[in-house]
């Protein structure tokens, strides 16, 4: 259990996925204008961070790293090295992962739906989502762990952009230079805020 | 609107419709990769060729996908040109393709790629199509070697890898700046660069 909760912390803030490794930035700069919406948009990748990773994982165990496929008992497969197609195996999972998930919503959440709706596609090229799924591969965990993993990168990620567009409703009452305003600020606040999360990275649990 | 001309649809991405600056795309490589100007240079490179090539190879096929499929078919045909890329990089620049590490591999998901592809690519012609990518690598490329350039000039005195301000480790004059040597300041410098651009081009300021 003990595990679990360092998984978890380590995940949420020392290693954030957005504002300590920087992945997702796209859209987590594009889509944070207001918190309904960045609220959402953390619900639908958290879902899919949890699903995508531990799948991910049995792909890396049992067909890709080397011996990973001695359980079809056939000599010649058994120490085969199957990593130079991972890249491509991932991104194939992540993407029908996203597009069943759409179907699935569609036919039985149709509220939930409406509200993810547009951003579900978007997360296909969201390399957050990826790159979970390549640090779970790098760390090396187990299939239990990367359930957790998972989900609380996917967490971690849902509360920085909430954190940011809640600093950006009230950004738009301050009185910003004209060439500054929209993008250019939101840089800005960005960047100090992962000045802040750096902070988080010393700390050891 | 007209058919635009190639030489329009090549340069426009490097300042009119930047990709970064404009389109906010394909910004977490532009953050990670600037610390030093050699790696920049290596990942814009890698980029430009990845969104020409796949942005032709989906062109040639875009009347073949169906619509409803037709993200992971893009998928696969950039993920294998950035195979591509990473392996070649493994046998000829080993050392470099270690300091970029996994963001080669993200150039898959380097929302550059996939939005031409996407946005372009499904809609016209192949030669337009490299083009276009070409030009959106390029702009890509660009603000990459700007940030690059200023994090390591003023980070640790240096251009690639070679002394320009000594610094004071060294037995020079600079003291060298460390927030540039963290991902923060890469946020602070495309901010100012947007700024830039915009105060120079104010239309490309948002509505309110």
């Amino acid at each position: 259990m003990e595990n679990y909760i360092n998984i978890f912390v380590d995940a949420v803030f020392p290693g954030n996925l957005a504002l300590c490794l920087f992945l997702g930035m796209c859209t987590f700069l594009a889509i944070s204008k207001d918190v309904k919406t960045a609220f959402g948009l953390g619900v639908a990748v958290t879902v899919i961070q949890t699903i995508t990773v531990p799948l991910n994982n049995l792909i890396f165990q049992h067909l890709l790293q080397p011996g990973g496929l001695s359980w079809t008992g056939i000599e010649s497969l058994a120490n085969q090295d199957l990593l130079f197609v991972g890249l491509i195996c991932y991104i194939g999972v992540i993407a029908a992962m996203v597009q069943i998930l759409e179907m699935v919503l569609d036919k039985f959440f149709p509220a939930l739906f409406n509200t993810l709706g547009i951003f579900l596609p978007l997360i296909t090229v969201n390399c957050a989502i990826l790159g979970g799924t390549l640090l779970m591969v790098e760390k090396g965990y187990a299939f239990d762990e990367s359930v957790v993993f998972g989900f609380s990168s996917g967490f971690g990620w849902a509360l920085a952009i909430v954190c940011l567009a809640g600093i950006r409703e009230k950004l738009k009452y301050s009185d910003v230079p004209v060439g500054l305003r929209g993008l250019g600020i939101t840089f800005i606040t960005v960047g100090l805020m992962a000045l802040a999360f750096q902070t988080f990275s010393v700390i050891k649990l | 609107m007209g058919e635009p001309s190639p030489k329009k649809i090549l340069l426009d991405p490097l300042l009119n419709t930047n990709p970064i600056t404009l389109q906010v795309l394909g910004l977490c490589s532009a953050l990670a990769v600037t610390v030093k100007l050699e790696t920049s240079f290596v990942m814009a490179i890698a980029v430009t060729l990845v969104t020409g090539c796949s942005s032709a190879a989906v062109s040639l096929i875009r009347s073949q996908i169906p619509s409803s499929i037709r993200i992971i078919a893009q998928m696969t045909i950039i993920a294998s040109m950035v195979i591509m890329v990473d392996q070649f990089l493994q046998a000829f620049a080993f050392e470099l393709s270690l300091q970029l590490s996994v963001f080669v591999g993200l150039i898959i998901t380097n929302c550059i790629v996939m939005g031409r592809a996407e946005a372009f690519a499904m809609k016209n012609g192949p030669g337009l199509s490299f083009l276009d990518g070409i030009g959106n690598g390029l702009g890509y490329g660009l603000i990459l070697m700007l940030v690059g350039f200023f994090r390591e000039l003023f980070g640790s005195g240096k251009l690639f890898g070679q002394n320009v301000m000594t610094p004071i480790t060294e037995g020079g004059w600079y003291p060298t700046n460390g927030l540039m040597l963290i991902a923060p300041s890469a946020f602070f410098l495309i901010g100012l660069i947007i700024w830039a651009i915009r105060t120079i081009k104010p239309d490309q300021v948002e509505a309110e």
